[in-house]
């Protein structure tokens, strides 16, 4: 007996097939032209087996596909076909989609499954090294069926909420017996996509041309894929203004333009596309500190933030109000059935009193040292609002500026803070994203996870427990459980959840339809010119 | 050539001196190039970073990363960039095209104009004439290049829709010959002017101070009684003295024009070693840094023996020794 979870989806995803095909049709479909994509920062390298980022996958998804991709209607096969879990969660089966090539013309097979899974996913890949831990081997059953085996129950759920993002095939033949991580084909990738690579342009730009060989018949539309590197968010405005760019992703641009190109009827201005990107932006709190350690401060200081005010006037409006680990996208395992902490100064200064805090001769209760993380103009804002809104109660807030390196040691390695924020990206399932912010034991100097000095042997057994569950109504039940704990005990404030903006030309046709669309493939965009 | 000799082989201290001392302040900056690719990947687990740390060798002292590098150097091998995942050398030679291109165009643009209106403020000192010429160079002196460059983009490629917002050519228009040529020119129009003119601004005040200050001189005055022409005294005279002090500006600015290309190469997107510098600080990729500041500090080297060289051909008092 095996547990099926593919029936519906399939269904689901050929009456999406349907529908999309008839507005197609309803539009007339243009064929050919270039899109050309804004990318604010260079990539290191293309290979998405090697670095799980959305920087890699908003370019190299167009040219590598994962087994499984997300689609509004669901989880929807690409290069897997089916997949099933044997009862006791110890194997997964995935059967492999045939008459597919590579790029040079090799066949696509289970071997290529195999051997990605063993040396790049499982060793190499951030985030899969830490969820394919328990794999123990990859079996061919057939060329095209590949039997993943794990040592400690794997739950179909999590595996397939990992794949669009941690399950992408490499070819064997031109990995095996190198380097890999010296591999050519890293910057050079050769996959199975809807568009094959053709250069890169260090600084300047990424070309990608139609394979005319790809496995969805009568696609892709496009001729050619342009990823420009703009790093002045200025000159992005501009160049998409000129119509030299098409499409910038991720708040490539400021947000004084976000809003001002939001008026302009030439671009499609939203968030649509970035459910399964969502991300919160946090107030970090290092509990080595004693009064920090105290959970009635935090409470308080949560209480000083006014929330609304910021997705206001920070985010334009496009975000909500955090509750816990788990964002609103997160599906079934998200509720909001837990404790809020609303507005309330006077509220928050009496806690701090109760607390034991008065306000002292200097004018303030205590002084906090915060590390703002350099991620973007947003990221930023928050920092200088946190500083501003906790004077206000009397924490006077100096903020150390940094860029990435110095902000990632003084917080995560050298633990020399006493507040920090960022952003942390929600990855589809709480088990590969945010638990690492709340799971205790990870060795200093290991970015994006709990450094905070905070640590719950309750919570770090209920972590452990979900992550193994098999039963996905259980599961989401104790991701409940934990988002409500994370809710009340406050080792970090997920503030603000925000999804990402794209700002795109309204000549791009059939953009932003799926939840993880810069990631995609992009396969059925075509260009109205 | 024993003098060329001379100087090269004191050159040789001076930029192991810069290697080492650029390296150590490097590693003096917190974080490596780890902590910035993790920092760009959105997070990954400690032994994931552990590895990588192995690999690219920053798991040792820094003395023997110094030294390894250095031996490195020596055999003129700049190492591997582990950002663009290619070698140093090669990385820099695609850049440094580009680069001398922009500090061409701009430096020639810049020292020709500025030279010209100069003089023509200073031979009509305290005219109408002079009062523009000298207005304009204040109000060119005072934009700073990223306002400049993005109200010309703003106007010339937003409103009018003229030129390019950025880039060194049109990706995927497949341009050969003269059509290519024509393309990067129309791509470097923008970037030259905001480049070259607040070097322009310099030149122009620097002439015009010292073509006054060479008129009144008494060599000046001889010609003059000599009878010499406005025009040959001007040429002759006049222009090849006061020309001195503009040539060693030019010289020393020849550098600072590499980093003042930072701004301009990055809103403008052009793959220079400018923007590139910039790219390796934030990434903390050490080997290519290392490469712009070896391949920067010889620039230097070179332009300063040269700017000597023309130095004894203005000025034959002036002897090489």
């Amino acid at each position: 007996m095996k547990l099926k979870l593919r029936s519906l989806g399939l269904a689901l995803a050929s009456t999406a097939a349907v529908t999309m095909a008839s507005q197609v049709m309803a539009e007339e479909v243009k064929r050919g032209g270039t899109a050309v994509v804004h990318m604010i920062s260079e990539q290191r390298i293309l290979n998405p087996a090697l670095r799980a980022s959305t920087g890699v996958y908003n370019i190299s998804g167009k040219i590598v596909e994962p087994l499984i991709d997300k689609s509004y209607d669901g989880y929807e096969p690409v290069l897997a076909t089916d997949w099933s879990s044997s009862d006791d969660g110890l194997a997964i089966t995935v059967k492999l989609r045939e008459g597919v090539n590579w790029h040079d013309g090799e066949p696509f097979t289970c071997d290529d499954v195999a051997f990605t899974a063993i040396e790049m996913w499982k060793k190499l890949l951030n985030y899969s090294s830490a969820l394919q831990a328990s794999l123990e081997s990859v079996d061919c059953t057939d060329p095209h069926t590949a039997v993943f085996n794990y040592s400690k129950p794997m739950p179909l759920d999590l595996f397939v909420a990992a794949m669009p993002d941690l399950g992408h095939p490499m070819p064997k033949h031109l990995y095996e017996g190198t380097d890999i991580l010296k591999n050519e084909y890293n910057t050079a990738p050769v996959g199975t996509g809807p568009f094959k690579f053709v250069e890169y342009e260090r600084g300047q730009y990424v070309l990608a041309v139609k394979n005319e060989d790809y496995w969805r018949e009568g696609y892709p539309y496009l001729d050619r894929i342009v990823w420009r590197f703009i790093k002045d968010k200025s000159a992005a405005a501009a160049a998409l203004e000129a119509g030299e760019v098409h499409e910038s992703g991720f708040i490539g641009v400021s947000m004084a333009d976000v809003e001002r190109l939001s008026d302009d009827d030439r671009f499609d201005v939203g968030t649509d596309g970035y459910e399964n990107n969502v991300a919160h932006s946090t107030v970090e709190f290092n509990h080595r500190n004693p009064i920090l350690a105290d959970v009635k401060v935090r409470q308080a200081m949560y209480h000083g933030l006014d929330i609304d005010y910021a997705i206001e006037t920070i985010m334009r409006g496009f975000a909500k109000p955090g509750r816990g680990p788990v964002p609103s996208a997160g599906g079934a395992n998200y509720t909001d059935d837990v404790p809020t902490y609303e507005y309330d100064p006077e509220l928050a200064k009496t806690m701090l009193d109760e607390a034991g805090y008065p306000v002292t001769d200097s004018g303030y209760r205590f002084k906090l040292r915060h590390r703002p993380a350099p991620w973007g103009e947003y990221t930023q804002l928050w920092a200088e609002y946190y500083a501003q809104a906790m004077r206000e109660i009397g924490i006077d807030v100096e903020i150390l500026t940094n860029d990435a390196p110095g902000f990632l040691n003084g917080v995560y390695r050298d633990h020399d803070f006493d507040t920090a924020n960022g952003w942390h990206q929600f990855r589809s399932d709480p088990a590969v994203s945010t638990m690492v912010w709340l799971r205790s034991g990870q060795p200093a100097g290991t970015p994006w996870s709990n450094q905070f000095g905070w640590q719950s042997d309750e919570m770090d057994q209920m972590i452990d427990d979900a992550a193994s569950e098999l039963d996905p109504e259980k599961r989401a039940e104790m991701y409940h459980e934990i988002q409500a704990k994370a809710m009340e005990e406050l080792p970090v404030i997920f503030a603000i959840e925000h999804p990402f903006i794209s700002v795109t030309s309204k000549k791009l046709k059939n953009h932003h339809n799926t939840p993880r669309w810069n990631s995609s493939s992009w396969y059925d965009l075509w260009l109205d010119d | 050539m024993i003098y060329a000799l001379r100087r090269l082989i004191q050159a040789v201290p001076v930029i192991v001196l810069i290697m080492i001392g650029t390296f150590l302040l490097l590693k003096l900056a917190p974080g490596d190039t780890v902590d910035a690719l993790v920092g760009d990947m959105g997070g990954a687990d400690a032994e994931f970073i552990a590895r990588l740390r192995a690999e690219y060798g920053l798991d040792q002292p820094v003395w023997v990363q110094l030294w390894r590098y250095m031996l490195k150097l020596a055999t003129f091998d700049f190492g591997w960039s582990f950002v663009y995942e290619q070698p140093v050398a090669t990385i820099l030679l695609d850049r440094l095209g580009t680069t001398l291109l922009l500090m061409a165009t701009s430096l020639s643009f810049a020292f020709t104009i500025g030279i010209a209106l100069g003089a023509i403020a200073a031979r009509r000192v305290n005219s109408a004439t002079d009062n523009l010429i000298s207005t304009l160079g204040l109000v060119f002196y005072a934009t700073p290049s990223f306002f400049l460059s993005l109200m010309m983009m703003l106007l010339f490629s937003v409103k009018l829709g003229w030129l390019p917002v950025g880039g060194i050519k049109t990706i995927a228009g497949f341009y050969t010959g003269w059509d290519h040529v024509l393309d990067v020119a129309r791509h470097l129009v923008m970037p030259t002017a905001a480049l070259s003119l607040i070097y322009l601004s310099f030149y122009l005040r620097l002439m015009r101070a010292s073509v006054i200050e060479v008129a009144d001189l008494d060599y000046v005055r001889t010609a003059r009684a000599k009878g010499a022409g406005e025009w040959r005294l001007m040429i002759h005279h006049i222009m090849r003295n006061a020309l001195l002090p503009v040539i060693t500006l030019l010289g020393l600015q020849f550098s600072t024009v590499l980093g003042g290309s930072v701004v301009v190469e990055t809103i403008f997107t052009l793959p220079g070693l400018g923007q590139l510098a910039y790219q390796s600080v934030v990434q903390r990729d050490m080997n290519t840094l290392m490469g712009i500041i070896f391949l920067c500090s010889i620039i230097v080297v070179v332009v300063n023996f040269l700017t000597d060289l023309l130095y004894a051909r203005l000025d034959s008092r002036i002897e090489l020794a």
